[in-house]
């Protein structure tokens, strides 16, 4: 419990001085062409990685399960433009369900 | 008169994404608690961090058994955008004094995107403060209901609440899968970080796999750009 909070006041002080930073640093050193694509694509690699670890993880093994439905139901939603809560809460119904079922 | 309606058509425009993204604050208080943290821990996440992406990652890391360090960089990685966030909005914004302190926690995704397309600094900032002020406010109060829902459920595997985070950070990770690199940085990421959870602890395998594959993009991206010259 303790180690959680200290990582979460650790994220929350990174966090809000990258923030900080951003409003206070001169253009210029963060202006390089290199450092402009790798904020652009920090986010997808790092979300790709999220998407796969947390569907298909279990532990230290793979598992296909029903996240993985719930997976491809957000995917389709998403693709037919529907609001994050809408995809999160069908996601979340879709995996319940078919435990339900199984 | 112009001047006045289109300003209350920002403010109406950033309520409505206020409430729109606010309100997806009950499914991180709900996946928080489901990962084993306290409503006041996610609720101190809300406020603290205020940036969705940052504290989905982190509860994500948890909740797959990993160290809350192994969370805490990934989070804060994740994070790294809003510093390029300030960076656009700081001419804009022109904020000084003890005001940049507090405006700078509302940097985020949302009030970013509805200020930076203003064509004047007053609409730019009309649309940072509301937009980010309305997520700040509900994004709290919908962290805290949803905290105290997901408290009350039970197990949360039986409301699918483990998938949901799966299907949350691929809503985060759509609009971005723009280009053939996007897609192929978010795929190869996946791909390493699959091959490495068997081989090391939980955590390692996003950091990594995220790393590697924005090395590989950063490189594909050069040469195509050499292409272009």
């Amino acid at each position: 419990m303790t180690e959680l909070w200290i990582g979460l006041l650790l994220t929350a002080a990174g966090c809000y001085v990258l923030k900080l930073a951003g409003l206070s640093l001169p253009a210029r050193v963060l202006d390089h062409p290199w450092t402009v694509r790798a904020a652009a694509l920090i986010p997808v690699a790092l979300l790709g990685a999220l998407v796969a670890v947390q569907v298909v993880g279990d532990g230290s093994a793979l598992t296909i399960d029903a996240r993985m439905l719930a997976l491809v139901v957000a995917g389709v939603l998403l693709w037919w433009r529907m609001p994050f809560l809408v995809v999160v809460g069908a996601a979340a119904a879709s995996a319940a369900f078919l435990r339900l079922l199984t | 008169m112009s001047t006045a309606s289109s300003d209350r058509a920002i403010i109406t425009d950033s309520l409505g994404v206020g409430l729109a993204t606010g309100a997806y604050g009950v499914s991180f208080g709900a996946l928080a608690t489901a990962a084993g943290m306290s409503i006041w821990q996610a609720c101190a996440m809300s406020l603290l961090m205020f940036t969705g992406a940052s504290q989905f990652a982190y509860v994500g890391v948890i909740a797959s058994g990993g160290s809350p360090l192994a969370g805490a960089v990934t989070s804060v990685l994740l994070g790294g955008r809003n510093l390029f966030y300030g960076l656009s909005l700081a001419r804009l914004l022109d904020v000084r004094g003890w005001r940049r302190p507090l405006a700078a926690q509302l940097v985020i995704d949302e009030s970013t995107a509805m200020a930076v397309t203003r064509p004047t600094a007053h609409q730019a900032r009309l649309a940072f403060y509301w937009t980010g002020g309305a997520v700040f406010v509900l994004w709290n109060l919908f962290t805290f209901l949803g905290a105290l829902a997901g408290t009350a459920i039970g197990d949360p595997r039986d409301f699918g609440l483990d998938a949901a985070v799966g299907a949350a950070f691929l809503a985060l990770l759509w609009p971005r899968l723009d280009s053939a690199i996007t897609r192929g940085v978010a795929i190869l990421a996946a791909a390493i970080a699959l091959g490495l959870v068997p081989l090391s602890p939980a955590g390692v395998p996003i950091i990594v796999g995220g790393g590697l594959a924005l090395l590989a993009g950063l490189l594909l991206q050069k040469r195509a750009g050499a292409h272009d010259d």
